[in-house]
């Protein structure tokens, strides 16, 4: 079973993904800031990050920056997720190695959509 | 919903459209009706049903009959075409084509755009192997409505997240506020046009490429056979066919052949005669005039 971390400081946002991520077969595990989820890299990498920008303590870029420099830090496929949704940022997004980007509000089929995009989960899988 | 309703909004479509609804489509029926009702003011697929029998309802057909011919749609569907698109269909056309490089490309279910952009977009992708060569692709699609959408090549953020790998939207769109709108290079490459698939298309003319998805499913099956054979009357010989996941030609006509192991990618039958070659049987298709227009 494929690994996804959702980090989020919305435990509603956290929940609703959680609730799409394991439809899709993921095992969730959950951080409500980067500098958390950076403590859950360290101690294993997901296969995929669904990353919030806005957060208290760390941000979800720095978080990434961060995450990229560990170990296998290259492996997982980042999908940032967040209200930030103009060209500037998504394009630090993509450049600072990020391989997807979700706009919110987001639902089930985008998150399909984003993650089949990237590989994580099979095409035909997104469609249902 | 009543089946008494429903038998008549299956006539009704039927009529109006050529679509042909089974016995099963309520829930389609309603998740693409109910919402249009309730706009127009009305309680439900009951009271829509009245407002339909009575006078001057014309505008209201016109709603109906593109709601119900309208369908759901977003960017790189299904992928797998697209893959065949970029893996088959054109590195064999480049070479075919490659004395009087140019390609024609139609897609009869053009819908709100974002099929024809998606060619449009794996066209640019190609990049060099394509400098020099005139691209058309012509779009067309039953509504009205659905093609001025297309023309204007403007989508929210939620259909942009709908198949669009994230470089491609940062590529190839513009954002203006809350909207996205595909650049004026992409929407150039592409021709617009309102055509009922019921009515002659012979005007449009032979092309190589002929993307037909998800349209036929909601024929009856003279009307498939008739449009297929039709079709394969404006395909080069050396041209293909696109068809959705869940339609075939088998069965039906021998006029395309399916290629193995490209599921949903046809070719002529009869790659000599096959652009000109007269209609097989098929019936004549049925009542297809849209009413209001």
């Amino acid at each position: 079973m494929k690994t996804c971390l959702v980090v989020d400081d919305s435990s509603v946002v956290r929940k609703i993904a959680r609730r799409i991520l394991e439809g899709l077969e993921f095992e969730v595990t959950e951080a409500e800031d980067g500098s958390k989820a950076l403590e859950v890299c360290q101690r294993q990498l997901p296969d995929a990050v669904l990353l919030d920008w806005n957060m208290p303590v760390m941000d979800g870029f720095e978080f990434m920056g961060h995450m990229r420099r560990l170990p296998g830090g290259d492996q997982p496929k980042v999908v940032f997720c967040t209200t930030e949704n103009n060209v500037a940022h998504i394009a630090q997004a993509l450049s600072g190695g990020a391989n997807e980007y979700i706009m919110k509000p987001f639902d089930k089929d985008i998150i399909a959509d984003k993650f089949a995009e990237v590989g994580l989960i099979p095409v035909g899988q997104a469609m249902v | 919903m009543t089946p008494t309703e429903y038998e008549y909004l299956r006539k009704f479509l039927r009529d109006h459209s050529g679509l042909d609804l089974s016995a099963d489509k309520q829930y389609l029926i309603e998740s693409r009706l109910l919402p249009l009702a309730r706009k127009a003011g009305l309680s439900g697929i009951g009271e829509l049903v009245q407002k339909l029998q009575g006078a001057g309802a014309s505008a209201l057909v016109t709603s109906v009959v593109e709601a119900m011919t309208t369908n759901e749609t977003f960017f790189f569907r299904d992928k797998v075409p697209f893959d065949h698109f970029r893996d088959t269909i054109m590195p064999e056309i480049i070479k075919a084509r490659a004395g009087r490089r140019s390609v024609r490309i139609w897609c009869a279910a053009g819908s709100t755009g974002q099929e024809p952009y998606s060619l449009a977009m794996s066209l640019k992708e190609m990049g060099a192997a394509l400098t020099g060569w005139r691209v058309e692709i012509i779009a067309t699609d039953l509504s009205q409505e659905v093609l001025e959408k297309a023309k204007a090549g403007i989508y929210s953020q939620f259909e942009v997240q709908r198949g669009l790998p994230i470089q491609m939207l940062m590529k190839y769109f513009k954002q203006t506020g809350e909207t996205w709108q595909i650049n004026p290079e992409l929407r150039a490459m592409i021709q617009h046009r309102q055509l009922n698939l019921l009515h002659d298309f012979a005007q449009l003319g032979t092309f190589d490429v002929i993307f037909c998805r998800n349209v036929l499913i909601y024929f009856d099956q003279d009307t498939k056979i008739n449009i297929f054979n039709r079709l394969a009357r404006q395909v080069e010989g050396d041209g293909f066919l696109v068809l959705g996941a869940a339609e075939t030609v088998v069965g039906l006509t021998d006029t395309f052949k399916p290629l193995p192991e490209r599921r949903g990618l046809y070719k002529p039958n009869d790659p000599r005669t096959a652009a000109a070659k007269p209609a097989l049987a098929g019936a004549a298709p049925r009542v297809a005039v849209m009413a209001g227009r």
